[in-house]
């Protein structure tokens, strides 16, 4: 018997409490008439059928009733239901955009075969503070031959073409990668094929795969595009496949995909280090074990060529793990940004509903009174806050699609996903998670303190909720969290906005004002010889300063910033080398005039000149960096220094350049004239970006430069025409994403707190109205009152800021990678957070109070 | 409470059989569980959930009440509670058997049910 009471429990408690006893009663009838054990077991099988199919029935019921009832209330206040579904869309909004960048960032799977087992090879130096370099071939063929962790592996470097054939030549960007790659990945083209074996034997055509966008947009999506042949950087490669449209690798930018193949003396030269190694790991083999062996494989090469890897170990790593620290950061930060918006939206839900609850207890104390229990009354309003959280919840998704493409400029384009996360049932699944237990959660209190007091004192004239020790406690501890979650995000952001401002404050080392900068990027072979390129860079140049307006202009290797590697190292005469540790610099090739088109100011001896040939001796000019480190308190002038395959001449000294962007610091740099460099030699190095000083907008020259490009070499094409300044820009422009999505949020958070601590002041205030009428009617003054009203504003205002700056400092502690050198305790960031929320809390109570003034002493004493 | 009997058909069977089994006289849960089975020979035997979820609708929409008045002390049971049908319920109860008698009629008409149209 007590077995079936307990069984009851699954039906509604209201239900049980109505007629358990009678349910109780026939089944002991049904016990008692059952005869035998057979009978027994009949009855008791009966029983649990029934509970089960009627208990769930009765839920249903209960459940129509109140859907019933809440649809029927919130269309009677359209005001109170429209804003509760606002704060909660905005919550859940936040939160789901935030949450699917985060997963598409950091958790979700590469759109690869076995991407737990997929793995990237580089080269390591940690003893000259580089954690992954690019390759060398000799070594990855030998890393391939050495090592058993391993099923298969193979090696892709990124690269440029200028792409010709059918129509205007055009720069791609693209991936050589060796036949194993595509394979590794597994991804099925959408037409033809990937790299075979029969592309790398030898004599076989030089084959090509193309990205979808690229079939689309320049090939028109024709299926005829197989067997076509298209010409890279001019030399012809036979199309033999198209991929999907969702395939990005190494990264976001490549659409072509050439083969990688290594003659036999592109083994000789190991310091040669240009390509990624990718792996798929042996399914019984671990990433630590893989590592483990990866390090004798690199010590043993290091014994057998002691010079060239020197030091130089070899780096395992996931290939999801292939991201800056700042980029894995940056999604934990919104997440944190859109948890702050939650919390404060779920707090002003809770504080919405527990102020309708009180305005409504008189109507709850009258259905309990004709008997609906407790749990019938909790049950409701729970019901109304899961249809208003779920109701905002929907809107809330609307918002997230929308928030999520705006969202999804924080995606770095070093990974090879789409820029944009794909709206899948997880999206969906986590606002729905998201709703229903914010749903629950914020409606829970309030429905449990309505049902609790319904009964007692909700029916008594003037009984009134509020004042008891209790319940203020319940709306302190709401005002502290609101305050707190915007103290932290006013902090976050900024910081941030701190950090952009000292990023913008650095002097890159150059003038950008009217400089536009095009790129010519001269292809192989046809550009191997010297010759040959300085006679297109003279034709070039001729042209371009002859266009009216035209200060200056002059070729270099990279621009600073454009390409931020490019270092070579550098050995003086002397003193003692020591391969594994030889101190670098960055290296460029420059025609005559670069530095004057740059202001880039000359400090001492002379710029590159016509006469630098290979005939004359080797020159260079050095950044002053350079003379600071090697030549400090001597005159550098005439110095020599083994540099770029020569014995290099100071002839001049330079100011330093932001060659690694404005956040790194950068190797000293040296400059080396275009001329003096053997043909085929140090080829990734030749002058390929053209820099034009003028006056007036420069972007007007483009047309007249393009014509001087086709003049020099009607093959070339033009590619990268962007404003010097623009490229500085970039270097910001990701912060500056940053601040704007993390302002957006504290924006929202500040509004939503506002309004919310303005209702829970009201609201303290309103139910306070007697007491105040008594302190008034007792001869206090409206000072006292105001003082009074705000000073309870204030203290848990002050709690709040004391928490939020605590949360704060932590969380600024934790993205310190993003901060740029400014320290999470900044006082100016802190202060302005405390003003900010300070001023907001004044003005949320600002109104109360000047009610609570205004309260008539006889009428509030009326009320009771 | 409905203002109309129509608007209730058609009735759910359990309730239908329900009100047959409250017309005569007051019961309690168990007594209408054995009306009902020895009405219908055993054929629909309710169980303890399935009544008492539709008393509940019941007493809802107004179709029967719960009685105060108590049979003979011997007979009681203190425990129990007794319903009784209101006037509403019979109207609704009278409405449900013309729907159902319409609708033999329309089924003998066509001949799918023995006696005369």
């Amino acid at each position: 018997m007590r077995l079936y009471r307990a069984l009851l429990h699954v039906y509604p408690a209201s239900f049980r409490a109505e007629y358990g006893d009678e349910m109780c009663a026939i089944f002991a009838e049904k016990r008692r008439e059952a005869t035998g054990r057979l009978g027994a077991i009949l009855v008791w099988l009966e029983a649990l059928a029934d509970v089960a199919v009627s208990a769930l029935r009765a839920h249903a019921d209960l459940f129509r009733q109140d859907l019933a009832f809440t649809t029927r209330t919130l269309r009677r206040s359209p005001g109170f239901a429209l804003t509760a579904m606002g704060v909660a869309a905005l919550g859940v909004g936040a939160a789901t955009a935030a949450f699917s960048i985060t997963d598409h960032v950091l958790f979700r799977r590469l759109p690869f075969a076995f991407p737990e087992r997929l793995v990237k090879l580089d080269q390591e130096q940690l003893a000259r503070g580089y954690g992954h370099m690019e390759l060398s071939p000799g070594n990855y063929r030998d890393w391939k031959a050495l090592s058993h962790s391993f099923e298969a592996m193979g090696a892709y470097r990124t690269r440029a073409y200028n792409l010709g054939g059918d129509g205007e030549p055009e720069r791609v960007e693209a991936s050589a990668v060796t036949v194993e790659v595509l394979e590794i990945l597994g991804v099925r083209p959408l037409a033809g094929r990937v790299f075979g074996p029969q592309d790398d034997a030898p004599g076989a055509p030089d084959t090509v795969v193309l990205g979808y966008g690229l079939w689309q947009g320049r090939f028109g999506g024709e299926a005829g595009v197989l067997g076509r042949t298209v010409l890279l950087d001019g030399n012809p490669a036979v199309v033999i496949g198209v991929m999907p449209p969702a395939f990005h690798f190494p990264n976001r930018d490549a659409e072509v995909w050439s083969a990688l193949r290594f003659g036999p003396s592109d083994y000789d030269d190991r310091s040669d280090t240009y390509i990624h190694g990718i792996a798929r790991l042996r399914p019984d083999v671990t990433l630590a074990q893989a590592r483990a062996e990866m390090r004798g494989v690199a010590a043993q090469l290091e014994r057998a060529f002691p010079e060239a890897n020197a030091r130089t170990g070899a780096a395992v790593f996931h290939f999801r793990d292939d991201l800056a620290p700042q980029a894995r950061l940056l999604p934990l930060a919104l997440l944190g940004a859109a948890g702050c918006v939650l919390l404060i939206a779920c707090t002003n839900l809770t504080s919405l509903l527990l102020a309708r609850a009180m305005v409504r207890r008189k109507e709850l104390a009258v259905r309990a009174a004709l008997g609906a229990g407790r749990d019938r009354l909790v049950r409701q309003l729970l019901t109304e806050s899961v249809l208003l959280a779920l109701g905002g919840g929907a809107l809330g998704v609307l918002l997230a699609a929308g928030a999520v493409p705006v969202l999804a400029r924080l995606v770095p384009n070093s990974l090879p996903i789409a820029e944009t996360p794909a709206m899948d049932l997880r999206f969906v699944a986590c606002a729905l998670a998201l709703t229903t237990a914010a749903g629950i959660g914020f409606g829970v209190l309030p429905a449990f303190r309505a049902g609790g007091q319904a009964g007692v004192g909700g029916l008594q004239e003037g009984g009134r909720g509020g004042v008891g020790g209790r319940r203020e406690h319940v709306r302190s501890a709401l005002v502290v969290a609101e305050v707190t979650a915007s103290v932290v995000l006013l902090v976050c952001c900024g910081l941030l906005l701190r950090a952009l401002w000292r990023v913008q404050g650095v002097d890159p080392g150059f003038r950008t004002d009217g400089v536009l900068t095009v790129r010519t990027a001269l292809p192989l072979p046809r550009y191997g010889r010297v010759a040959a390129r300085e006679q297109f860079y003279a034709r070039v140049l001729s042209d371009v300063r002859a266009l009216p307006g035209v200060a200056d202009a002059a070729y270099i290797s990279y621009l600073p910033m454009a390409m931020r590697g490019g270092v070579w190292p550098v050995i003086l005469p002397g003193v003692a080398d020591d391969p594994g540790t030889r101190p670098l610099a960055s290296l460029r090739f420059v025609t005559p005039g670069f530095f004057s088109a740059l202001g880039i100011p000359l400090r001492a001896g002379r710029d590159v000149r016509e006469s630098d040939t290979r005939e004359a001796p080797p020159v260079a000019v050095v950044s002053e960096s350079m003379v600071r480190r090697y030549w400090p308190g001597q005159d550098p002038i005439g110095r020599q220094f083994q540099f770029g395959l020569a014995l290099r001449t100071v002839v001049g000294v330079v100011g330093d350049v932001r060659v690694r962007g404005l956040e790194r610091t950068s190797e000293p740099q040296v400059y080396l004239s275009s001329k003096q460099v053997q043909d085929n030699s140090i080829i990734g190095y030749t002058p390929q970006d053209l820099v034009i000083r003028a006056q007036g907008d420069p972007m007007r020259l483009v047309p007249a430069i393009r014509e001087a490009v086709r003049h020099a070499d009607p093959q070339q094409p033009v590619s990268g025409v962007r404003l010097l300044s623009d490229i500085v820009a970039g270097e910001t422009a990701p912060r500056r994403v940053q601040v704007r999505v993390l302002a957006a949020f504290a924006a929202t958070a500040l509004a939503l707190a506002a309004v919310g601590l303005h209702g829970l002041l009201s609201f303290a205030v309103s139910s306070r109205v007697q007491e105040i009428g008594v302190r008034i009617a007792l001869g206090a003054r409206a000072s006292h009152i105001l003082g009074m009203v705000l000073r309870d504003a204030l203290a848990m205002a002050a709690m709040g800021v004391g928490l939020g700056l605590a949360l704060a400092y932590a969380a600024g502690r934790s993205m310190e990678a993003l901060l740029a050198g400014v320290h999470p305790g900044d006082a100016v960031t802190l202060l302005g957070a405390v003003g900010l929320s300070v001023a907001m809390t004044l003005a949320g109570s600002l109104v109360p109070a000047l009610r609570a003034v205004g309260v008539d002493p006889l009428t509030a004493m009326r009320v009771e | 409470m409905s203002e109309r009997a129509d608007e209730l058909l058609p009735l759910p069977e359990a309730t239908f059989h329900i009100l047959i089994a409250l017309a005569d006289a007051d019961r309690h849960g168990y007594g209408i569980i054995q009306d009902v089975a020895a009405a219908t020979a055993g054929a629909l035997r309710l169980s303890a959930g399935t009544l008492y979820r539709s008393v509940q609708r019941m007493l809802e929409q107004g179709l029967i009440v719960e009685t105060r008045d108590r049979p003979a002390p011997e007979l009681d049971d203190e425990r129990r509670r007794y319903y009784r049908i209101t006037p509403f319920g019979a109207s609704v109860a009278r409405a449900e058997a013309r729907r159902l008698f319409q609708l033999v009629r329309l089924a003998r008409a066509s001949g799918l049910a023995p006696g005369k149209a």
